[in-house]
C-alpha cells in the first residue's frame, strides 16, 4: 500500500476529451473567420488536430507524473511534469473525504476523491480520477487510519459504540423520494430560466444581425401583436393576461422542479460508524462524509411560503466547505419531526419548551422600523412635489410596508442560551434558526453603533468555526451576562481538547434529561 | 457541568488598560500622511481654477485643510481614548471604535497563533500590534495595536505560556 500509485488510466481519456473540447472552439473560429482565405479549413483542421495532440500528450504526461502514496500516517501526492510538487496530508487533519462523479467520469466509472482539510477550497487535496471501487476503498482506508489514530479515544467514547470499521451502510436518517422532490421543486419556484433566455438572446444578438436592443423592433412587434389582441375584445385581453401569468407560474415551477431533480435526485443521508454520509445528484452524483464531531453548529432555514406549510431545511456548519455554500445541507426539505432525529444524531438539541427564548429589545425594533422607513418617507416629499398627483402614495405605501415588515420581523428575532448551547433566530417573513455549542465558540464580541449605544442594545457576534453566529438587538446588560456565561464555558476547555470525548458528552444521556433553560452560571451573573 | 471555576472572576466593566501614549502620536502621523495627497489634490484644483474667476480662491483648499487639521489634531486623541484592553488570567478583552463600538473577548484557550507586528512607523515610536488568531470565521483575527514593544512581546509570552499549560 505504501508504493507510489497512479490514478486510473481512464482519466487520460477525460483529460483528452477536455483538450479536444477546448481545441474545437478555436478551430471553428478560424474556419469561420477570414484568416487564411481559401485554405482556412485546412488551417482550422490543422490547429484542431495539433491542439488535440498536444492536449492528449499533456494529459498523458500529467497522468504519468501524478502519483499518490498512502503511508502509515499520511497521504502524499506528487505531481507536475516540469516542476514537481509534493503535498502531504496527515490522516488526522483530513476532515471529510468526498467522492464526486460528474456525468462524463461517471459514464467511465470514475470518481474524483477530495480530501477536505479545512484549509479551504483550492488548498484541498484532490485525486482525479480513481475508479469507483478504488475511491471507496481509499475512503474506507482513511477512515480506518483515523480510527486507529483515535483508537484510545473512541474506546472510551460512549457516544460511539465500537462498531466494526468496515461497516459501510448505516441507518438511513433522511431520504427524499420523487414525490417529496416534486413538492420541494414547486417551492423552489425560479425565474432563472428567463435570465438564461436573456443570455441566449444576447448571444443571438452577437452572432446574427438581429439587434435585440433595438427598441423599434420590439415596439413594432408588440404593436403588431397588440393590434391583434385589441381586436379580440376586453374579455379575451383579460384572459390573455391571466394565461400569461399562468404560463409564468408554470415555467417558474417547472424550472424549480427540474433543478431540484438534477441536484437532489436520490437524496439519502445515512448515519454510519464515523459520521454522516450524504449522497445526491442525478447526473453529477456527490457522496460526502461528515464526521460527527466536526459539526460546529446547525442552521434551520425556511422560506416565506414553505414556512407556512411547515417545511424547513437543515444544514451543518463545519470547517469543510460544501460546493458553493458555507455549510452542508443535510435535509433540504423536511418537516420538523424529520429534522429532530438528525439533530439528535449530530449531538445537538433542538430548542424546546424549556428553552427560555429572549426577544430582541423593543427599542431595537422601533429604531429599525424608523430607519428602514425613513428612506421611503424621504422619497415621498420630492415625489409629492414633482410627480403627478397620487404617485406619492407609492413611496408612502412602501414606508408603511417597511414598518409592518420590521414589526413582524421582531417576532422572529430571538435568542436563548442554556447549559450547553446558544440559539438565535432571525428572519424577515420566516425564521432562520441557528444553534451552536457553547463549548465550540471561539470569541465573543459585543458591537454597538451610535444609535445602539444611545438606546442600550447591542449585537453579539460569536466566533464559530466555518460559519457565523450573531444575536441582534440584545439589551446591553443581557449581552454582557451572556458573554460572561459563554466565556466561562469556553475557558474551561482548551481548544486542543475540544474533540476529546470528555468535551463531547454522550448525546443520549444529555437528551434524556430535561435541562432547565438557563444554567446556574447564567442565573448567577 | 464539569467546569473548573474561573480563578479571577472576569470583571466585565473593570477599568480598561490604556494603550501606549505613543500610539496617539503614531495615529497623528498616519493621519498626516493620509491627508497630504488630498491637500495636494485640493491645491492643484485650486491652481487649475485660478484663472477662471468662477469662485474666490480658497474655496476648495480651505475646507480640505480644515478637515485635515481636525483629523490630525482632534481625532487621534479621541480614538486613543476610545481604545483599551484588559488582560485577564485566561482571556483578552479588546475595546475599540469611536462611533461603532466593538468589545471583543478572546479566550486564550481558543487562540490558534499569535502575531506581533511592527511597521516602520511603529518601530519609530516603539510600539507594536498584537494579533490573536482564532478558528472562528467572525473575529478570525483580533488585533490590538499600540502596545509598547516590550509589553506586546511579554503578553505574547504570557498567552503562549497559558496555551502550553492547558495542552499539557
Amino acid at each position: 500500500m505504501s508504493d507510489p500509485r497512479n490514478t486510473a488510466p481512464l482519466s487520460v481519456i477525460i483529460g483528452a476529451l477536455g483538450a479536444i473540447r477546448s481545441a474545437v472552439l478555436p478551430a471553428i473560429a478560424i474556419a469561420f473567420s477570414g484568416i487564411g482565405g481559401e485554405g482556412r479549413y485546412l488551417v482550422a483542421i490543422g490547429v484542431g488536430v495539433a491542439a488535440t495532440v498536444i492536449g492528449v500528450a499533456i494529459s498523458y504526461a500529467n497522468w504519468r507524473r501524478l502519483t499518490y502514496t498512502i503511508s502509515e500516517t499520511d497521504i502524499r501526492v506528487e505531481s507536475g511534469v516540469l516542476s514537481r510538487a509534493a503535498r502531504s496530508v496527515p490522516f488526522e487533519r483530513i476532515q471529510d473525504v468526498s467522492l464526486e462523479a460528474k456525468p462524463l467520469p461517471r459514464l467511465l466509472g470514475l470518481v474524483s476523491v477530495k480530501f477536505e482539510t479545512g484549509a479551504g477550497g483550492a488548498d484541498d487535496l484532490a485525486l482525479e480520477y480513481l475508479t469507483k471501487g478504488e475511491g471507496e476503498a481509499l475512503r474506507q482506508l482513511v477512515r480506518e487510519r483515523r480510527e486507529d489514530e483515535a483508537a484510545a479515544a473512541s474506546a472510551a467514547d460512549p457516544a460511539l459504540p465500537a462498531r466494526p470499521a468496515a461497516e459501510d451502510e448505516g441507518d438511513v436518517l433522511f431520504a427524499m423520494g420523487p414525490g417529496r422532490l416534486l413538492t420541494f421543486g414547486l417551492f423552489e419556484f425560479s425565474l432563472a430560466v428567463f435570465a438564461v433566455l436573456g443570455g441566449v438572446l444576447q448571444y443571438v444578438d452577437n452572432v446574427t444581425s438581429v439587434d435585440i436592443w433595438d427598441v423599434d423592433l420590439w415596439y413594432g412587434w408588440l404593436k403588431e401583436q397588440g393590434s391583434t389582441v385589441a381586436t379580440l375584445g376586453p374579455y379575451a385581453q383579460a384572459l390573455g393576461a391571466v394565461a400569461g401569468l399562468v404560463g409564468l407560474l408554470v415555467v417558474g415551477s417547472a424550472t424549480g422542479v427540474v433543478r431540484t431533480f438534477l441536484r437532489d435526485w436520490g437524496f439519502t443521508l445515512t448515519r454510519s460508524a464515523r459520521g454522516f454520509r450524504r449522497q445526491r445528484g442525478l447526473f453529477t452524483r456527490t457522496d460526502v462524509v461528515m464526521p460527527v464531531h466536526r459539526v460546529q453548529g446547525l442552521v434551520i432555514g425556511t422560506g416565506l411560503l414553505r414556512y407556512r406549510f411547515g417545511w424547513r431545511s437543515l444544514s451543518f456548519v463545519s470547517l469543510a466547505q460544501d460546493a458553493e455554500s458555507e455549510s452542508h445541507v443535510v435535509a433540504p426539505f423536511a418537516q420538523m419531526d424529520e429534522i429532530a432525529p438528525i439533530v439528535r444524531a449530530a449531538g445537538f438539541r433542538l430548542p424546546g419548551d424549556a428553552t427560555a427564548w429572549r426577544r430582541a429589545s423593543t427599542r431595537h425594533r422601533s429604531d429599525k422600523a424608523v430607519l428602514d422607513s425613513a428612506f421611503f418617507l424621504a422619497a415621498t416629499i420630492p415625489v409629492a412635489i414633482f410627480a403627478p398627483p397620487g404617485l406619492f402614495l407609492i413611496p408612502l405605501g412602501l414606508a408603511v410596508l417597511a414598518v409592518g415588515a420590521n414589526l413582524y420581523a421582531w417576532e422572529f428575532r430571538r435568542h436563548a442560551i442554556d447549559d450547553r448551547q446558544v440559539y438565535a433566530s432571525h428572519g424577515f417573513l420566516s425564521p432562520t434558526q441557528s444553534i451552536a455549542t457553547r463549548l465550540k465558540l471561539h470569541s465573543v464580541e459585543i458591537r454597538q453603533g451610535p444609535l445602539a449605544r444611545l438606546r442600550g442594545y447591542a449585537t453579539v457576534h460569536l466566533g464559530l468555526a466555518g460559519g457565523s453566529f450573531a444575536m441582534h438587538g440584545v439589551p446591553i446588560a443581557e449581552a454582557r451576562a451572556l458573554r460572561a456565561a459563554v466565556m466561562e464555558t469556553i475557558t474551561a476547555t482548551d481548544f486542543s481538547r475540544l474533540d476529546a470525548p470528555a468535551a463531547n458528552p454522550a448525546p443520549d444521556q444529555a437528551f434524556s434529561s430535561a435541562q432547565p433553560g438557563f444554567s446556574e452560571n447564567f442565573l448567577a451573573t | 457541568m464539569d467546569q473548573t471555576p474561573v480563578p479571577v472572576p472576569a470583571d466585565e466593566d473593570g477599568a480598561l488598560t490604556k494603550l501606549h501614549p505613543n500610539y496617539s502620536h503614531a495615529l497623528r502621523v498616519r493621519a498626516t500622511l493620509t491627508a497630504i495627497p488630498f491637500l495636494v489634490g485640493a491645491l492643484v484644483l485650486e491652481g487649475a481654477f485660478r484663472g477662471e474667476g468662477l469662485f474666490p480662491s480658497g474655496v476648495i483648499a480651505g475646507p480640505v485643510l480644515l478637515i485635515a487639521l481636525a483629523l490630525i489634531i482632534r481625532i487621534p486623541q479621541t480614538r486613543y481614548n476610545a481604545r483599551g484592553y484588559q488582560m485577564g488570567a485566561d482571556r483578552l478583552r479588546v475595546v475599540r471604535g469611536l462611533l461603532f463600538r466593538s468589545d471583543t473577548v478572546v479566550p486564550f484557550g481558543r487562540v490558534q497563533h499569535i502575531d506581533v507586528h511592527q511597521g516602520p512607523l511603529d518601530r519609530f515610536f516603539g510600539i507594536a500590534t498584537l494579533t490573536l488568531h482564532t478558528a472562528g470565521n467572525h473575529n478570525a483575527s483580533v488585533a490590538l495595536p499600540g502596545l509598547g514593544e516590550e509589553l506586546a512581546r511579554a503578553m505574547r509570552e504570557d498567552i503562549r505560556a497559558h496555551i502550553r499549560r492547558e495542552t499539557q
